[in-house]
């Protein structure tokens, strides 16, 4: 064929054709992007959205559970005329508010098209039954129906946490679970529990046009998907006793955590000041007021704040003597208002010398641990003092202290217990002695633990010698927790050392006024309390005050630890908040001789001793 | 002195046309019954919707068709041209003051229910004149005279379809260059005017950085295939020209990577680096051509300088001299931009529709996306969409061949011709034909710009299908009376 314009022609028109059919090709075969497009297209997923498990304290009293509450959408493009006093009435909110959102949906219009948007969040029942009358009257604007959190006790608002609207982080990180717009615990419970808390959104299909029409629903609802409904969460936590604890805690600033010494479930933890369950329920609107108060009320210092355990410390370091065999319960040490090494000092009170090992938990004395901490650092079975220093940092680590405990708070705080290491580094290796690190002894200096190590440490004094790793969520049918949780936890000091120590914290609550007993507000009769005071200085101001307990001796069924920053004492405020929670949890109601107390406790301020920064 | 062959009418009838025409009506027939398909089922012939009233139009277009091979002679056409030219020019004109607006240009008369643009009739009218003017004895298409007669009989209704703002179908027009060429419209002349007018769109829909590219390889092409030096040109042009292309994708990519607003990379262009090699090669070529003393060279070199401030200059005009609305307007009469409300609309959702259809479609009356009108104009300038997505790829294609079917027998057909009326004639039904084709289907899967030109004999609308049936049965009818006496 020789090529005449005739055949050029026909080459040209063959190669037109073949572009056309080469383009199909590619969008009809080779490219999916239009395939995927087209199912968007055409299907509309109505979104079921499931109701978010309830949570319950220890008792079956729910702590967090759903009401309904509207959301007002505006599809702009239905919106005609319409009376926009009358609207902003039945909707109260201003008219100024309306016309900003509706010059904003006009400028927006291209993009929003025929789409809906969402004008106002969490309407009351009340306000969208009036709209719901009347709502032929406002074309374009309808209410969705929403869960939203309820909280019938004012009940652990830092243990629960919030749900928010999720964060383009969230949606990035789990794309197949959460669209823009799905709720998603953001803090606590809500937060460590989303998995079972969330349920699983279910969806209408239904065939729409291109004007977003609803045609039919598809394959007459054949591949539908029901919402499977959030699983309930149990806690064990006791409302009537959190809501209490917080109560005592009010207007102080520190931590309170309950432990039932013999399962480790956490009864009541209370982070002083907290955030108030009203706020949960409409964190938007509060969360700015609540991120810039000054007392931080979103840090839960029970878990997160690291503190000196002062002489609730003593308890260790007394069990470790008797480990290693440098204590006996009836070796007694002088004291002379305080322990002297070289031309320091290191302080006590005043109280009758010698003690023995009880006594010495008893009246709290400094010098008894500071010979007990000092003789085994200088025992002689091991080659040097870094040695005894290291195998001290174990003891203490057994019992929980300097990690993290593992219990279900996703945010848990180690703390610190130092080691050989650590003073080397600070004094130079071999040029330190058992005197420059002699206020471990009374669990002062480089030691920071939080209130849960506190109440976890009594918790295992309640049980002789181990304790079950702390936590929050009960295991049930639906949901599967730890097995750790269910593990005895025994600490590095033989079960049989426990019960002196034991007889010498009944003695520090049950001794009365008068005997040298430094617990003798703790005690309650008939309860057995055992106690431990502290004071733990605080740099800042005044010391704090320090109050681990359980009761009753014999079977213990709740371990307290109470912190109350510059309380100073331990008796002063922690004794008495501590066991005010034990009688309340132990009898259910206050002993008429305790009135007072109580009085005292729940009108007392310590806010003012807090040493803000601009205030 | 013609003389009767006695061939009957089975022989005489180029019956392939037919068949032809018969298929694409029909198909054209059961898609627009797909495409106003809905989840409330009518039947075919429900008067009351399109497919119902295609139904009509087809019937009375075959009878249409017959009147013209068998009642008509063959030979009223030569005689009759001039004033059905001169009646459509004035329809033409007249629609402009009385017809009525649909989307904003005035290009049909309705009379109750029926319109009709006289657009479509203008197509026929001008395909005659066209064959008239040009089959006069001593017609050259080199005489300056004759030359420009032949234009203004393709310019004149051409411009006055563009004032009634139905640039769509003034493009049809381009379709005669074809015939223009076959009958001796030179070659270089059409590949200039065809390169400018394809660097213009260029520059506007895509950059002045690919219209240049697209010219560079151009003219090198043209210039290695003057002096037979295809194989260096794919040795060292080619690649080169694959880089400078790849260069956009990659300095977007590369940008991509970096936050700092001061970086490196975002300072270089590609242009520049293109500006570079230009810089480098440009004297390397001169040299060359001052050495061999190679004319064609010197031409290339000339024509690339030329064809580069041409692109620059309708760049600086678009974007920067023209005011915002001007732009507009003329993107919109590019068919750039079609629908002020969102562009990109309508092709995108073309799209869709026709790739979701996959290789072997989603089936008769099955489509989702035609179904349920995302496909806006569907039946009629979007009718494509729905043979994509319910025929998928083996009905997409099928149907392209037998386009390309139609127009290959028919420029065969006028090849046969010994009347030069006849065969002039047919290369304008081919062309006219042609052009709808691949504006029409192009559009559908966003080649081309949004231009509202039907399918022929698939689209629906009475107006249309007329027009094509008798623009193709008077080229039935004319080789059919060649054919009885020759």
């Amino acid at each position: 064929m020789k090529l005449d314009r005739t055949n050029k022609i026909r080459a040209g028109l063959l190669i037109a054709a073949l572009i056309l059919v080469i383009r199909l090709f590619t969008i009809q075969i080779i490219d999916d992007k239009y395939k995927i497009d087209a199912s968007n297209n055409s299907m509309v997923h109505a979104v079921i959205y499931p109701t978010r498990g309830i949570i319950y304290d220890r008792n079956g009293k729910i702590l967090v559970g759903n009401k309904v509450a509207y959301d007002m959408l505006v599809t702009p493009k239905e919106v005609g005329e319409f009376d926009t006093l009358a609207l902003c009435e039945i909707l109260e909110i201003t008219p100024e508010f309306l016309k900003e959102k509706m010059d904003g949906y006009y400028r927006d219009r291209r993009k929003i098209g025929y789409r809906s948007v969402t004008m106002l969040t969490h309407l009351p029942p009340e306000i969208f039954m009036k709209f719901a009358e009347v709502s032929y009257k406002f074309p374009g604007f309808r209410g969705q129906a929403r869960n939203i959190r309820e909280y019938p006790y004012n009940a652990g608002g830092n243990l629960l946490g919030y749900i928010s609207e999720v964060s383009a982080d969230d949606i990035r990180s789990h794309p197949d679970t959460y669209n823009a717009g799905d709720y998603i615990g953001k803090t606590g419970i809500e937060a460590t529990c989303e998995e079972y808390l969330k349920g699983e959104k279910g969806y209408q299909i239904f065939l729409r046009d291109s004007r977003n029409r609803i045609e039919s629903r598809y394959k007459d609802g054949e591949m539908d998907k029901e919402a499977i409904p959030g699983k309930d969460i149990v806690t064990t936590i006791d409302a009537e006793l959190q809501h209490y604890g917080q109560e005592l805690m009010q207007n102080k600033v520190g931590s309170l955590v309950a432990i039932e010494p013999s399962t480790g479930e956490i009864l009541t933890l209370v982070s002083s000041p907290g955030i108030d369950v009203e706020m949960l329920a409409d964190i938007g609107k509060y969360y700015r007021q609540i991120a810039s108060d000054p007392y931080k009320p979103m840090f839960n210092r029970a878990v997160q704040s690291a503190y000196p355990p002062g002489s609730v410390f003593k308890l260790v370091n007394g069990l470790i003597g008797l480990q290693e065999g440098v204590l006996t319960p009836e070796t007694h040490y002088p004291c002379s208002m305080g322990y002297h090494f070289g031309r320091n000092k290191l302080g006590c009170h005043a109280h009758r010398s010698p003690l023995d090992l009880q006594e010495s938990v008893m009246m709290s004395c400094n010098a008894y641990y500071c010979y007990v901490l000092r003789n085994i650092l200088e025992n002689d079975k091991y080659g040097s003092i870094a040695e005894a220093m290291d195998a001290w940092n174990r003891y203490v680590k057994s019992f929980g202290f300097g990690r993290k405990l593992g219990s279900d708070f996703p945010s848990e705080l180690g703390g610190t217990i130092p080691d050989s290491k650590y003073y080397d580094s600070v004094y130079g290796a071999g040029s330190w002695k058992a005197t420059n690190v002699i206020s471990l002894s009374i669990g002062q200096g480089e030691i920071g633990c939080t209130p849960l190590h506190l109440a976890n440490l009594c918790a295992t004094m309640a049980n002789r010698g181990f304790y079950y790793i702390p936590h929050l969520i009960r295991g049930t049918e639906n949901v599967s927790i730890d097995p750790k949780y269910y593990r005895k936890q025994y600490t590095l000091v033989d079960t049989s050392y426990f019960p002196v120590m034991v007889e010498g914290m009944y003695r520090a609550v049950n001794s009365g006024y008068g005997s040298g007993a430094t617990a003798a507000v703790a005690a309650v009769e008939g309860l057995d309390i055992c106690g431990k005071t502290g004071t733990a200085q605080n740099p800042l101001g005044d010391d704090n005050s320090v109050f681990i307990c359980f009761a009753p001796k014999d079977d213990p069924k709740i371990a307290v630890a109470a912190y109350v920053e510059h309380g100073s004492f331990g008796a002063r405020w922690a004794a008495p908040i501590a066991s005010l929670l034990v009688e309340k949890y132990l009898n259910g109601e206050i002993g008429e001789s305790r009135r007072p107390l109580e009085k005292r406790v729940l009108e007392g301020n310590l806010l003012d001793k807090m040493n803000i920064k601009g205030n | 002195m013609n003389r009767l062959t006695g061939r009957g009418v089975m022989e005489t009838i180029d019956w392939r046309l037919v068949i032809c025409y018969l298929l694409l009506i029909l198909i054209g027939w059961m898609n627009i019954y797909a495409s106003i398909h809905s989840t409330e089922p009518a039947s075919i012939f429900d008067f009351s919707c399109r497919s119902g009233k295609q139904f009509v139009w087809i019937v009375s277009s075959l009878g249409l068709a017959a009147i013209i091979l068998f009642a008509l002679n063959p030979r009223i056409y030569e005689s009759l041209s001039v004033p059905i030219y001169g009646f459509t020019i004035l329809l033409l004109i007249a629609v402009i003051f009385l017809g009525t607006e649909v989307k904003g240009s005035r290009s049909w008369f309705s009379f109750g229910p029926v319109s009709f643009q006289p657009a479509e009739l203008s197509k026929i009218a001008t395909s005659l004149m066209l064959a008239t003017v040009m089959s006069q004895s001593g017609f050259r298409m080199s005489n300056m005279k004759h030359f420009l007669a032949t234009a203004a009989v393709i310019i004149v209704p051409m411009a006055i379809i563009v004032a009634q703002s139905e640039t769509g179908s003034a493009l049809v027009y381009v379709g005669f260059v074809f015939m223009l060429y076959r009958e001796g419209l030179s070659g270089w002349l059409l590949f200039i005017i065809g390169m400018a007018i394809l660097l213009f769109i260029l520059t506007l829909t895509s950059s002045a950085y690919t219209s240049i590219l697209v010219l560079a390889i151009v003219t090198t092409l043209c210039s290695a295939m003057y002096y037979d030096r295809i194989k260096s040109w794919l040795k060292i042009y080619l690649p080169s020209f694959i880089v400078l292309g790849l260069l956009p994708f990659l300095h977007d990519k590369l940008s991509g990577l970096t936050d700092n607003p001061e970086a490196f990379i975002l300072k270089v262009k590609p242009m520049y680096i293109f500006a570079a090699a230009a810089a480098v090669s440009i004297p390397i070529m001169a040299f060359k051509a001052f050495r061999s003393g190679g004319a064609f060279r010197w031409l290339a070199i000339a024509s690339f300088i030329v064809g580069v401030l041409f692109v620059f200059s309708v760049d600086f005009l678009f974007h920067d001299v023209l005011q915002d609305h001007q732009r507009k307007r003329i993107e919109v009469l590019l068919g750039l931009k079609d629908d002020p409300t969102g562009v990109g609309y309508n092709v995108n959702q073309s799209m869709i529709a026709i790739g979701s259809g996959g290789f072997f479609g989603k089936g008769f009356l099955k489509g989702t996306q035609t179904t349920y009108g995302f496909v806006p104009e569907q039946s009629t300038d979007f009718i494509f969409c729905t043979i994509g997505e319910e025929w998928g790829f083996v009905g997409a294609a099928a149907v392209i061949f037998l386009y390309v079917f139609l127009i290959w027998r028919i420029i065969a057909d006028a090849e046969q011709c010994r009347e030069a009326f006849t065969r002039i004639y047919g290369y304008c039904v081919a062309g006219c034909i042609f052009m709808h084709l691949f504006i029409n289907i192009g559009m559908t899967v966003g080649l081309m710009p949004v231009i509202g030109i039907p399918l022929p004999f698939i689209s629906y609308g009475g107006s249309s299908l007329w027009a094509f049936t008798v623009l193709l049965f008077i080229f039935i009818a004319l080789v059919r009376n060649e054919r009885k006496y020759f």
